[in-house]
């Protein structure tokens, strides 16, 4: 069983219509104890990184205790930007912390139009394999929607590039984090949630 | 790099696809969770679902209509057309939509904007405007085109963006049905003057409308209806035919 955490950021029924397509046995838990259970976490989210502060520390420790365990975690979007230590977008709100590293606002270039948001489809940069990234070729797209990114770090496998290069994909041991939606990313995002359920199997 | 997005609109009227000219004279296209596979396939980028009659009756069947689509495709999905207050929109997004569009309601009640922006993100709010062109400027309409709105589309666009609008949907409403190619210095106009993506729509009819619209008319994506359904230009073609003009897609 996979927990998937509502922290109130926005809306999880794309997550949800995603993971029952693909025949996921998965929760949505009403309290961090419910998170001890679960063979995979799934931390999504959309809009602003302030909303990640509604993770408090009961989640915190939840999330914790079971990531100590071996319990695989995966941050989509913001939830992947949470995996980080904090983000210029809501300097108040501290991160998950799990990954080195801070959040920032996207640069663009206008002589380039190239505007921030990024929104649309763009491509993923393979920098190593990855369990997350089994079944895809560098290049795929995948569609993202967001205007703070994560830096390039070690624990990247793949980036992007739209004026800055960013990590779109992260995965360390049982980390991962996607800055795109892989519930909005056709069949290749269907492919990395069904390689994430395939770790946690 | 960042593609131009290929965007399918469906205008739904009670759960049946319809399409206008000049927002009259409607003929039925089909079922909308069977269109939607169909795009899919091709590799549209996204969808509108857009509900044209907005009654009681028809609000029912379109959160069934969203509701089939999104289960059938796992591409971003926006749904608009009478969403007049943030109870339509949480109706709609619960029902599967990612994005809700906005038209007269946005500027009715501008706030409207940026209450779903704080509930549900930037990124879920576009702000549909129908202009015409005028001497003077772009003029923006309102009630599915029957209403002049007394402003500037130009400086619409600027303010929806600063309320909170993620993105701008830009429908020429000379072109609208006309197949005559999209109002580039129009979409132009308002692109040049925002930061948020603007969607182009209306006036598509072949291939080359759409190469045009992304380089003269500085457009982020394009929407289309009529030329998609029939099948008159596949997704796939369309495509293809970008990427020879060195624009980039998603193939």
């Amino acid at each position: 069983m996979i927990a998937l955490v509502d922290y109130g950021a926005g809306n999880l029924t794309s997550v949800r219509k995603a993971l029952t397509a693909l025949g996921a046995d998965f929760i949505v838990p009403s309290t961090p104890e419910e998170c001890s259970q679960a063979r995979g976490l799934i931390v999504p989210g959309v809009g602003n990184f302030g909303a990640t502060a509604r993770l408090d520390s009961r989640w915190r420790d939840a999330i914790g205790r079971a990531v100590t365990s071996g319990t695989p975690l995966f941050g989509i979007c913001v939830g992947m930007q949470w995996l980080f230590e904090g983000s210029d977008e809501a300097p108040d709100a501290v991160g998950f912390g799990a990954i080195a590293g801070r959040i920032a606002r996207l640069d663009g270039d206008p002589d380039q139009r190239l505007k921030v948001p990024h929104v649309g489809w763009n491509s993923l940069d393979f920098r190593g394999s990855a369990r997350l990234l089994t079944g895809l070729t560098s290049g795929a797209q995948v569609y993202f929607t967001h205007s703070f990114a994560a830096p390039v770090t070690p624990e990247c496998v793949a980036s992007t590039t739209h004026a800055n290069t960013f990590s779109s994909v992260v995965e360390r041991d049982n980390i991962f984090g996607v800055q795109f939606h892989p519930e909005k990313s056709g069949d290749a995002g269907l492919a990395i949630l069904r390689n994430f359920l395939a770790v946690c199997a | 790099m960042l593609t131009k997005r290929i965007i399918a609109c469906m205008d739904v009227r009670n759960g049946q696809v319809v399409k206008g000219v000049q927002f009259q004279q409607l003929r039925h296209a089909g079922d909308p969770a069977e269109l939607a596979k169909r795009y899919n396939v091709e590799g549209i980028d996204e969808v509108v679902v857009l509900d044209i009659t907005a009654t009681l009756e028809s609000r029912q069947a379109l959160a069934r209509t969203i509701n089939a689509v999104a289960h059938e495709i796992f591409l971003p999905l926006t749904v608009g057309g009478g969403i007049r207050s943030e109870d339509d929109a949480a109706a709609a997004i619960d029902a599967g939509a990612d994005k809700v569009s906005l038209n007269t309601a946005a500027l009715r009640q501008p706030e409207l904007i940026t209450t779903l922006a704080r509930r549900y993100g930037s990124q879920a709010v576009i702000v549909a405007i129908d202009a015409k062109r005028r001497d003077d400027g772009f003029a923006v309409y309102v009630r599915s085109g029957t209403t002049d709105a007394a402003r500037d589309a130009v400086a619409w666009a600027k303010e929806a963006e600063s309320r909170g609008a993620g993105e701008i949907l830009l429908t020429s409403m000379d072109r609208d049905g006309t197949k005559a190619g999209f109002d580039c210095e129009m979409t132009a106009a308002v692109s040049d003057a925002v930061d948020i993506p603007v969607i182009a729509s209306g006036g598509a009819g072949s291939v080359d409308h759409f190469a045009d619209v992304f380089t003269r008319g500085h457009a982020d994506a394009a929407l289309a209806a009529s030329i998609f359904h029939y099948a008159e230009s596949s997704v796939t073609e369309l495509k293809r035919h970008l990427r020879t003009h060195g624009i980039p897609v998603r193939l």
